[in-house]
């Protein structure tokens, strides 16, 4: 159980990795690459061990359980026994270090191990040390190449961290990281401005998602009594510890996050503006790991929505509704862009409200089980897209693309199987993934289920099939245009740091399919051990999760469904293939209907959501404050500052007028006409008369002699 | 009333000396100025003659004929400097002499 | 004594009259005689006193040179003769008023030391008379017991002399 034990390894060596190459980077041979490749390969072997372990931890208690079972029931009739599946609790590897505490509140981060979290690890491993191979090829001799395998090294421990986060506060920090990672890597050649633009949309957009996710990690704490432990609000919440209404709070708040982060309507309008950054990137983080963060939070945290959102006992929630408008709004607008990683970007809109909707109709396996085939195809298409771009140097498809199966035939070929493995073509992955969500919206849920959804879900489907088939013929087929056509230097296939790992993720998409195949009497020849091997071994089984609840069960394979798929996806393909191939259809029906024209201005300008987020919420928001700012600065502050100036002249001048000259100078003139006046007044004693001085004199004496004689 | 008094012949030169001096701060002329200075020298002998008697001594006989020669002395050098003045300005008026004024 | 304090009274009425007269006569030559009149009651106020040799000595000095002197005095500032408007000052209230200042401190003082009855003149003046006169007694006192202030006066009549001369002859 080594790998097990000592999984919160795998974070830390991307992360040793990162400040490696940000210190040693520029001075290695390959400027820094060899080492987060290294790095990941590291990663993946141990993630891969990790899995393969896991596996024995899941047999292992299997055994113990049937043992157990065997002990008690050995009277009743061991064979009845022998044919039920019996019930038994997988235990989590939990290992959690307290990082401070204050007060009686433990802040904790570390480990927790589980089905989801390690199926994750080899996701996210995988496709990292895949785009890490592909983009030594794809950005070699970039401006920032070091930085760049830097914070792909800083993503990827960012997102390995957040899998195996054991306490929400750990899960917060780590999906901010991602966040900043998304956000640099995203601005990567920030030095055009709409890139850079596109880099600050993505952040703030998620910002606005975060705060749900803060207000949500809060409630959760107050719910389950003062703790950030994933495990035990899970318990509490399936328990009924925590009230319904708390849990209802907490799940609206949280959707805010996966609505922001995981591209569901509204929120979704930074995953397209993030295709401005490389290719690799958008087919990491914004096809296969980040943007999966938030289907993973609501996996990780199903407890609560499951209670909150009565998943099981309902026939509407808030979280299917939005992944339901996030199918059918995504793939609309998948059908007016020209650029090729716009209609990848949308259709991972798309695919993600799939996910989303399945665990909002309580299909929490197929939910984990499409992101599983998804980050496969997706990443393999975005990676095939940003091929025929290498060679043309341009992305847009209607006028630099066009007839690129003759000069990258390999390209063709990946790109091909990962669009059909999307459409859900049987056999591969897409179907099986996609057919259990369907089959869950069909069978799922309270009164009258969640039906409404295997509607959006067809719907979807078609749409999927018509869009990729559009994409598929303007890239691979017609006439040669713009770029592709230049005779000097016609396009040629990718190296091979560019191709291999499409061939891998080609083959991932054919085979990941088997993964969880499931036992109905039409597959029953497959024998148990293989059969539904996914929901065996990654579906959490303890007190912690919703399983152990009545509400909650396992859509059964539906033949029909199946069907009606796969006919509604041919279906989609036929069309789209008629309109492009032999021209049929209504072509030019945007010149000649107005409703059309509108339509498709609609859909061009992505619903005006940006013009309403833009020029009007936040131009209303802005508007007034800086108005206020203003005048509060031109009256409040200046006018302080110069009421204080006027108040300093006013004081000056009135001391000046009333204090000096009147007081001051009266006092000091008073003294001095004093001194003269009485000067004058006793000048008049100096008559020159003699016999007035004698008078005085005598006077003088009978006054002295008067005092001394009568008085003394 | 059948003795004399002392305090009869002082106040009978208390007056002569106050008329002397009402003389001498009232009068214009500087003659009648020195005029009424005799008077004054004249209460001084009153008194001294007085007290003589009163103590039978004939000291203050003595002192009243020293003060009447230095009277006469004075009244000569004194009509002596009128004169002048009279020559210098045509006129004894003591409010003409008035150059001491400031 | 009835005729002594008789006389006495009769002398000092004339003397007081004849003093105010002096100050406040508007004619010069009349202030000169009352001035006269004035001299010959005090000398006659000194026999009342049995001071005979004074009282001589006062007619012959007082008025019979210095009074002259007066009147050669006012013939010689061509005094106005008759009546004069013009010899008393406009000022001559505070003349007066500081008189009767001076006159009121002296009464006091006097009443208060000699009172009206403590001190009477004795009967007979004539106590220590040596030779039975006044004159005999005096002449004894100033050519021995005063004979130094004899002698200085004389000087100073000399200096008097001397210095009217001087002061009065035309040059």
């Amino acid at each position: 159980m080594f790998f097990l034990e000592h999984a919160y390894l795998i974070p830390l060596i991307p992360t040793a990795s990162f400040f490696l190459i940000l210190f040693f980077g520029k001075r290695m041979p390959k400027k820094g690459a060899e080492i987060g490749i290294a790095a990941l390969a590291i990663c993946f072997a141990m993630a891969l061990a990790t899995n393969v372990q896991w596996r024995d931890h899941v047999n292992k208690a299997e055994h113990r359980a049937e043992e157990q079972y065997q002990l008690t029931h050995t009277e009743a009739g061991a064979e009845a026994g022998a044919e039920e599946h019996i019930e038994f609790d997988v235990e989590p590897i939990h290992e959690s270090w307290t990082w401070w505490s204050s007060g009686n509140v433990e802040f904790s981060a570390g480990m927790l191990l589980d089905g989801p979290g390690v199926m994750m690890l080899f996701v996210v491993t995988l496709i990292s040390l895949l785009v890490h191979v592909y983009s030594t090829d794809y950005v070699g001799g970039d401006r920032r190449y070091t930085h760049y395998f830097a914070f792909l090294s800083l993503f990827s421990a960012s997102m390995l961290g957040l899998v195996m986060s054991e306490s929400t506060l750990q899960l917060l920090t780590c999906w901010e990281l991602v966040g900043l990672c998304s956000f640099a890597l995203i601005g990567h050649w920030w030095e055009e401005k709409p890139n850079s633009d596109a880099a600050l949309k993505a952040f703030i957009t998620n910002r606005v998602g975060d705060v749900g996710l803060i207000c949500g990690v809060i409630i959760l704490f107050f719910g389950a009594g003062q703790t950030f432990d994933i495990l035990t609000i899970n318990q509490m919440a399936v328990s009924g510890d925590i009230s319904h209404l708390v849990l209802l709070v907490a799940s609206c708040s949280l959707m805010a996050a996966v609505m922001s982060k995981s591209g569901q309507f509204i929120l979704h309008t930074w995953l397209p503006d993030a295709m401005a950054g490389p290719t690799p990137v958008s087919a990491l983080i914004h096809a296969a790991t980040m943007v999966v963060a938030g289907i993973y939070l609501v996996a990780r945290l199903y407890g609560v929505f499951f209670e909150g959102f009565s998943i099981g006992t309902s026939s509407v929630n808030p979280l299917a509704v939005i992944g339901a408008v996030t199918v059918i709004g995504g793939a609309g607008l998948a059908f007016v862009q020209n650029d090729i990683k716009k209609v990848l970007a949308y259709s991972t809109v798309s695919q993600l409200g799939y996910m989303a909707m399945a665990l909002g109709v309580g299909a929490w396996t197929a939910a984990l089980f499409h992101l599983f085939t998804h980050a496969m195809f997706k990443a393999g298409l975005f990676l095939g897209s940003g091929s025929v771009a290498h060679s043309v140097h341009s992305f847009d498809m209607k006028e630099d693309m066009g007839g690129m199966r003759k000069f990258m035939p390999k390209t063709f070929v990946t790109f091909t199987i990962c669009t059909l493995a999307l459409i859900g073509i049987v056999p591969l992955a897409g179907f099986w993934s996609k057919d259990e969500i369907l089959a869950g919206a069909e069978q799922l849920g309270g009164p009258g289920g969640y039906k409404a959804f295997l509607v959006v879900g067809l719907i979807g489907a078609f749409m999927t099939a018509a869009y990729m088939t559009r994409c598929w013929y303007l890239t691979f087929w017609g006439e040669p245009r713009g770029h592709a056509a230049d005779e000097e230097h016609p396009p040629h296939e990718s190296g091979p740091s560019i191709v291999v790992p499409l061939y891998i993720l080609s083959g991932m998409s054919m085979l990941a399919g088997f993964a969880n195949l499931p036992n109905t009497r039409f597959l029953s020849w497959v024998p148990d051990g293989i059969a539904v091997r996914f929901e065996h071994y990654y579906e959490p089984k303890g007190e912690y999760f919703p399983a152990v609840l009545g509400s909650f069960s396992h859509p059964d394979f539906n033949i029909g469904i199946a069907l009606v798929s796969t006919v509604i996806g041919a279906l989609g393909i036929a069309l789209a293939a008629g309109w492009y191939f032999k021209d049929l259809g209504p072509h030019g029906i945007t010149r000649r209907s107005k409703a059309a024209r509108i339509g498709h201005q609609v859909l061009v300008q992505k619903y005006y959501l940006d013009w309403l987020y833009t020029d009007v919420i936040v131009a209303a928001v802005k508007g007034p404050i800086a108005r206020g700012a203003y005048w509060f600065n031109q009256k409040a502050l200046d006018g302080v500052v110069d009421g204080a100036a006027t108040t300093a002249v006013r004081t000056g001048r009135f001391v000046y007028d009333k204090i000096d000259q009147s007081i001051v100078d009266t006092l000091v003139d008073g003294s001095g006409a004093a001194a003269e006046g009485s000067g004058q007044g006793l000048r008049r004693i100096q008559t020159g008369r003699v016999q007035q001085y004698a008078a005085l004199l005598f006077a003088a004496t009978a006054v002295l002699a008067g005092v001394f004689i009568i008085v003394i | 009333m059948d003795d004399l008094l002392l305090n009869q012949f002082l106040l009978l030169g208390a007056v002569l000396f106050c008329l002397g001096v009402y003389g001498v701060l009232a009068r214009r002329n500087a003659v009648l100025v020195l005029m009424s200075i005799e008077l004054i020298l004249n209460a001084v002998n009153i008194n001294l003659i007085a007290f003589g008697a009163l103590h039978g001594s004939v000291a203050g006989a003595v002192f009243a004929l020293f003060v009447i020669a230095i009277a006469a002395a004075e009244v000569g050098v004194g009509l002596a400097i009128v004169l002048l003045i009279y020559r210098n300005r045509r006129s004894v008026d003591l409010d003409d002499m008035a150059e001491m004024k400031g | 004594m009835v005729a002594q304090s008789l006389f006495f009274y009769a002398i000092a009425a004339v003397i007081v009259f004849s003093a105010f007269r002096v100050v406040t006569t508007n004619n010069v030559v009349h202030a000169a005689l009352y001035l006269v009149a004035v001299l010959a009651s005090v000398a006659a106020q000194y026999v009342l006193l049995a001071a005979e040799f004074v009282a001589a000595t006062q007619v012959l000095v007082y008025i019979g040179a210095i009074v002259v002197l007066f009147l050669f005095g006012i013939m010689l500032t061509r005094s106005r003769v008759g009546a004069d408007q013009g010899l008393t000052h406009k000022h001559w209230i505070s003349g007066a008023a500081t008189a009767v200042a001076l006159f009121a401190v002296m009464a006091y003082a006097l009443v208060d030391e000699f009172g009206w009855s403590r001190t009477p003149m004795p009967a007979d003046p004539r106590i220590r008379a040596v030779n039975g006169s006044n004159t005999a007694t005096v002449s004894d006192s100033i050519f021995s017991t005063y004979l130094v202030p004899f002698e200085a006066v004389s000087v100073l009549l000399l200096a008097a002399l001397v210095g009217a001369i001087v002061l009065a002859r035309k040059d």
